[in-house]
């Protein structure tokens, strides 16, 4: 926005783009001048007393040399360029000219060679003459510095010094312009004033310029730095780009982050370990009640067991023997014991078991019905147990006195898999 | 249209090239492309309401630039670089938009 007021703020600056572009004007600037050079004569004869002040102050080379008046025509495209100074002094200006109506149309009509010219552009001319009007008027009223009218008396000069006295009431045209402005038109006098507008056309679209040139290697540099601020930005993740305070910022920031999950960390790590911990516990209690368990089971006999222990082959005997017997091996330290049949039939024994002769010879443990040779499987220390059966006296001794025959068979390994069921017990209770 | 094929052969150039910033320069390089491309902006509009001059247009261009580098390299001087290169790109946006609704509004006419 102060973008436009920086534009409008000085419309001079903008006048020039504005007045060099409409190149067709210069056709116009040529009639101009040429009515300029044409029609100065006749204000001079018509009114003598301030027209001859203007002449004086202008057309001085027009007056001395005629050859050097041709030469300011034909080389007029140089005051081409204040047509756009012109129209701007006019429509700044248009109140000397309105003030004083009588003087300008007397100028338009008294110009003797100006009508020609004045029929086919009748519009543009009177501005212009009225234009030429003003400023002469002002010359003539501020004591137009006759010294340097005349002492550029080369007829490009003039132009440009009749330019100059409108310059400090006006203060619009900057002399930086001025002489760019001449710079540039300078080439076309030579073709045809056509021509040369096309050409000026043309050239007015190409920046020939310093400062077109100028804006053309800034927005190549604009496009160049942007795009290298948008690679550099994407490439990294722009900590080599950030300043100090920023990168102390994000470090306090990654280091009070760093903390956070440290503490974090170790929470967890401590919950963690509480959860193992249970864990543990859990699992010992859990093989502690299983071994428990397992023991408890094969006291009970529901578990099958396996060993070092005695096998033991009894023939001929009553079932008193056999308790006997497993008497004997209870004492002695055997832990799970088994008694088979002749049929293979096998039968756990425990702290309930009992042992009846059958009817018609064998015995019955534990309601099955089993026939010599019985063979017994204790698990136990096999050299403890067997001690106790061969003590004199003993378990070995009365079979064999009562006519029945002891086999006994030391093991590493033996194996009672007979099971029972497990018994519900429907009163007793854990004390604790 | 010249400008534009200038505005596209910076751009070329610089995907052709693809140089590194140096470290001193990295934070003033991205405010004084904020800044030309407010001043470009706002070369644009002055085209399009008819008042562009050559002259003003490389003067503000660069003064833009300038001293918004300047803003920020005094910012980091004071030790408010961050706060003070946000400021300027907040006025430089402020101005890029005013900027563009001008020049939709010469465009669209709405």
């Amino acid at each position: 926005m102060t973008d436009k007021q920086e534009h409008e703020g000085d419309p001079e600056q903008g006048m020039p783009t504005a007045g060099r572009k409409p190149a067709p004007v210069e056709n116009e600037a040529d009639e101009v001048t040429q009515l300029l050079g044409g029609g100065r004569p006749a204000p001079a004869g018509t009114d003598p007393g301030e027209s001859t002040r203007l002449l004086s102050s202008r057309p001085v080379p027009a007056a001395s040399d005629p050859g050097e008046a041709t030469r300011l025509l034909s080389s007029r495209p140089v005051p081409a360029s204040d047509p756009g100074e012109a129209t701007q002094l006019l429509s700044s200006r248009p109140v000397p000219a309105a003030s004083d109506p009588g003087e300008a149309t007397q100028l338009l009509g008294g110009g003797d060679d100006g009508p020609t010219v004045e029929t086919s552009r009748r519009a543009l001319l009177e501005p212009k003459t009225v234009d030429l009007d003003g400023p002469t008027r002002r010359l003539s009223m501020s004591s137009p510095d006759p010294v340097t009218a005349p002492g550029s008396a080369d007829g490009t000069a003039p132009a440009v010094g009749a330019a100059d006295p409108a310059a400090p009431v006006d203060s619009a045209p900057s002399e930086a312009v001025t002489p760019e402005l001449v710079r540039k038109e300078e080439p076309p006098p030579n073709p045809p004033s056509k021509v040369g507008a096309g050409f000026l056309r043309l050239l007015g679209k190409r920046p020939a310029s310093p400062a077109g040139l100028l804006i053309l290697v800034l927005l190549a540099l604009f496009g160049f730095t942007l795009v290298v601020q948008l690679r550099n930005n994407d490439g990294a993740d722009g900590l080599a780009s950030a300043r100090q305070e920023d990168l102390v910022r994000i470090l306090s920031d990654l280091e009070a982050r760093d903390s956070r999950l440290q503490s974090e960390i170790s929470a967890l790590e401590t919950s963690q370990r509480q959860l193992t911990s249970g864990v543990a516990g859990r699992q010992a209690a859990l093989a502690e009640a299983e071994k428990r368990a397992d023991e408890l089971g094969l006291l009970a006999g529901t578990v099958a067991g396996r060993g070092p222990g005695l096998r033991i082959v009894i023939n001929g005997v009553k079932a008193s023997a056999i308790l006997n017997t497993v008497q004997e091996l209870r004492g002695a330290g055997g832990e799970v014991m088994q008694i088979a049949g002749a049929e293979n039939k096998a039968v756990r024994i425990v702290a309930s078991s009992y042992f009846v002769d059958a009817e018609g010879g064998g015995v019955i443990v534990d309601g099955q019905r089993l026939t010599g040779p019985y063979t017994m499987t204790v698990i136990g220390v096999p050299q403890v147990m067997q001690t106790a059966l061969q003590i004199p006296g003993g378990v070995v001794a009365s079979v064999n006195s009562g006519g029945g025959s002891v086999t006994l068979e030391q093991r590493t390994l033996v194996e009672v898999t007979a099971v029972r069921d497990a018994t519900t017990l429907q009163y007793a209770r854990p004390a604790s | 249209m010249i400008a534009v094929l200038a505005l596209i052969a910076g751009v070329a150039l610089g995907i052709w090239f693809h140089p590194t910033v140096p470290p001193e320069l990295a934070p003033y390089l991205p405010i004084a492309v904020v800044a030309a491309l407010d001043a470009v902006f706002g070369g644009v509009r002055a085209k399009l309401d008819g008042i562009f001059d050559d002259k003003q247009f490389v003067v503000s261009f660069i003064s833009n630039v300038l001293v918004a580098a300047l803003i920020v390299y005094l910012g980091d001087q004071l030790g408010v670089g961050t706060q003070l290169s946000t400021g300027v790109v907040v006025v430089l946006g402020v101005r890029i938009f005013g900027n563009v609704a001008a020049i939709r509004r010469h465009l669209f006419r709405a």
